[in-house]
């Protein structure tokens, strides 16, 4: 499988990555070069293969049901969550107005 | 008095410890060679005040007559990918421009209560993506060595490359790296110094900048093994706040590390022969055998038949991790916004994003995109991870015939900047060798095993079974004692 311009532009918009004419012509023969030599895989026969979940057997822990048990991640930090926000108002994350 | 910038982790904490001088001096030693050393461009940004704050708490605490810790005045070089509570940025990337963590990675903060300090943070690729510093909004590290005869600047391999060329300079004694795919043990390699990448969730990830979650790990990079012993240790650790961290003791590694192999099995794994390997690689191999024969090991051939697969699968799982995790940077939490002047939210988002990441960062965003867009999961990333097992179920297998795996860590020694840059698939391929064990999640270590004819480091690769770093460690110190590696790079900067 390989990608053209308009795939390319489409995944950009995709991910969010504002990408002008130049930039994604660049992109497409990079990408392709990736594909291409990724494309070796299919020919690996994984009948009966169960895709990976988990690298090393761990179980999923549950944490004691105790509220702010960990200082660290407990709550009541709004000024430290927001201390790096580019537009912090009024105690919430500001962003371009959504609604018109 | 000796110069203390020549000491490793274990004689600056032993020599702390016993009085032969103090943790200030080591601190300012290392802080006068950081300072001098800016053309390596190995820091971002130095923090000579937290390693003598550091050092005066352990001076403090000897006069005491209290244990100073297991890293008690050794000042550390911090990779700028741990969060480091009031220092900027980390992810050498234009996209945290302005973020100061609010919070202490765990690491990090390990290796403080064990009595360690910073002498600052040390340059990467951009988001750990690359095997050569040259991706780093930072500008590119350079390695202190040189190809023989030149004056050529060279790659200190990546993406730890800042902790690399620093430790290789001796203006810091060790340094913390993160390996998703290689990320240690090639730079360890380029530089002639020793690293580890442990078993996957043997350190914790709270606090580390993310890049591919199932394979990001961190690990100490020093110039002996004794000293990654030392420094794993302290790093380690089961953290309830990292979901995939591991809930078992730390091993003493260091009290029990043993260079006699007798009784071990080391396999050699006959797919990393390749057409085209350097021929000096290849000879470092032949002699890594003759080093762990001659520590009583037996050396037997084994196969892991889906090596060749590795790498490309990797170039699709991390890949794909990746662009997950990087959709956190939209310019509303931290860091960077671009805000075009009459911009909706949507707009906002693209042109911080466009603005905020290299051109690696956006190319492997948007191969995790694809990947994983309806229509190509199941034929790229399923595949993949299926792949993933099979490679996982090969070292399964191998484990019935040998205890741990010796093979090269790069199939080159390091190379000029600038000279691989040109397709990333070239670049890619540099990392063929220490793939499969990240996929896995085995324990990996580079350690130096001589110089190649042009005069730069080449290193070996020892994986072991999940959990069992000191096998790794114990054949790490055989090879060691064998290849008496003491080469340092001749003062440039």
């Amino acid at each position: 499988m390989s990608v053209d311009k308009q795939t390319v532009a489409k995944i950009a918009s995709l991910a969010r990555i504002k990408m002008g004419d130049e930039e994604l012509e660049r992109m497409v023969p990079e990408l392709n070069g990736i594909l291409d030599w990724v494309e070796q895989l299919a020919e690996v026969d994984v009948t009966g293969v169960e895709p990976m979940s988990a690298v090393i057997p761990n179980s999923l822990r549950l944490r004691d049901d105790v509220v702010d048990a960990d200082p660290q991640t407990a709550g009541g930090k709004r000024d430290a969550v927001l201390a790096n926000a580019p537009a912090a108002e009024h105690g919430f994350f500001g962003v371009p107005k959504v609604i018109e | 008095m000796t110069d203390l910038t020549k000491l490793g982790v274990k004689a600056i904490r032993d020599g702390v410890r016993s009085g032969d001088f103090t943790a200030r001096e080591v601190a300012e030693s290392f802080n006068a060679a950081v300072a001098e050393a800016a053309e390596l461009n190995a820091f971002i940004v130095t923090t000579p005040d937290h390693a003598l704050a550091a050092a005066d708490a352990v001076d403090a605490k000897r006069a005491k007559g209290e244990d100073t810790g297991s890293m008690g005045g050794v000042p550390i070089g911090m990779k700028d990918l741990f969060a480091t509570r009031g220092v900027q940025p980390p992810a050498p990337s234009r996209i945290l421009e302005g973020f100061t963590p609010e919070y202490e990675s765990t690491v990090s903060q390990n290796l403080w209560d064990a009595g360690a300090g910073m002498l600052g943070k040390l340059n990467l690729d951009q988001f750990a993506m690359g095997s050569s510093n040259e991706t780093s909004y930072f500008g590119n590290v350079a390695s202190p060595w040189k190809l023989e005869g030149s004056n050529q600047p060279m790659s200190p391999g990546g993406s730890s490359g800042g902790s690399s060329s620093a430790v290789a300079a001796r203006i810091a004694p060790a340094a913390t790296g993160t390996d998703t795919g290689g990320s240690i043990r090639q730079p360890a390699a380029f530089t002639g110094i020793c690293g580890i990448k442990p078993t996957y969730g043997r350190c914790s990830r709270w606090g580390v900048v993310a890049f591919a979650s199932s394979l990001d790990q961190a690990g100490p990079m020093a110039r002996s093994v004794e000293d990654c012993a030392i420094m794993l240790g302290a790093m380690a650790g089961f953290d309830p706040k990292d979901a995939t961290s591991l809930q078992m003791d730390v091993p003493d590694w260091e009290g029990a590390l043993n260079a006699d192999l007798k009784g071990k099995k080391v396999g050699i794994p006959k797919e990393y022969r390749m057409d085209g390997t350097d021929e000096a690689i290849l000879a470092s191999w032949e002699q890594g055998k003759e080093w762990l024969r001659d520590a009583g090991a037996e050396i037997v051939d084994i196969s892991l038949p889906h090596s060749k697969y590795a790498l490309p699968a990797y170039y699709i799982v991390a890949p794909a991790e990746a662009s997950s995790n990087l959709a956190r940077y939209d310019g509303v939490r931290y860091g960077l916004r671009d805000l075009p002047e009459g911009a909706g939210l949507q707009d906002m988002y693209a042109a911080t994003r466009a603005a905020g990441f290299g051109d690696e960062v956006k190319r492997r965003i948007l191969m995790g995109t694809y990947v994983l867009s309806a229509g190509f999961y199941d034929a790229y990333y399923t595949q993949a991870q299926k792949i993933r097992t099979l490679v996982s179920q090969d070292y399964e297998k191998a484990w019935g015939q040998c205890d741990l795996i010796l093979a090269p860590t790069t199939p080159t020694a390091s190379f000029p900047l600038g000279s691989m840059n040109k397709d990333p698939l070239t670049m890619y391929l540099n990392d063929v060798f220490a793939v499969p064990a990240s996929l896995a999640g085995l324990p990996a270590m580079s350690v130096p095993a001589g110089l190649n004819p042009d005069g730069l480091p080449l290193g070996l690769q020892l994986v072991g079974k999940a959990f069992d770093e000191q096998t790794v460690l114990d054949a790490g110190l055989a090879i060691q004692q064998r290849a008496g590696f003491d080469h340092a790079p001749e003062k440039w900067w």
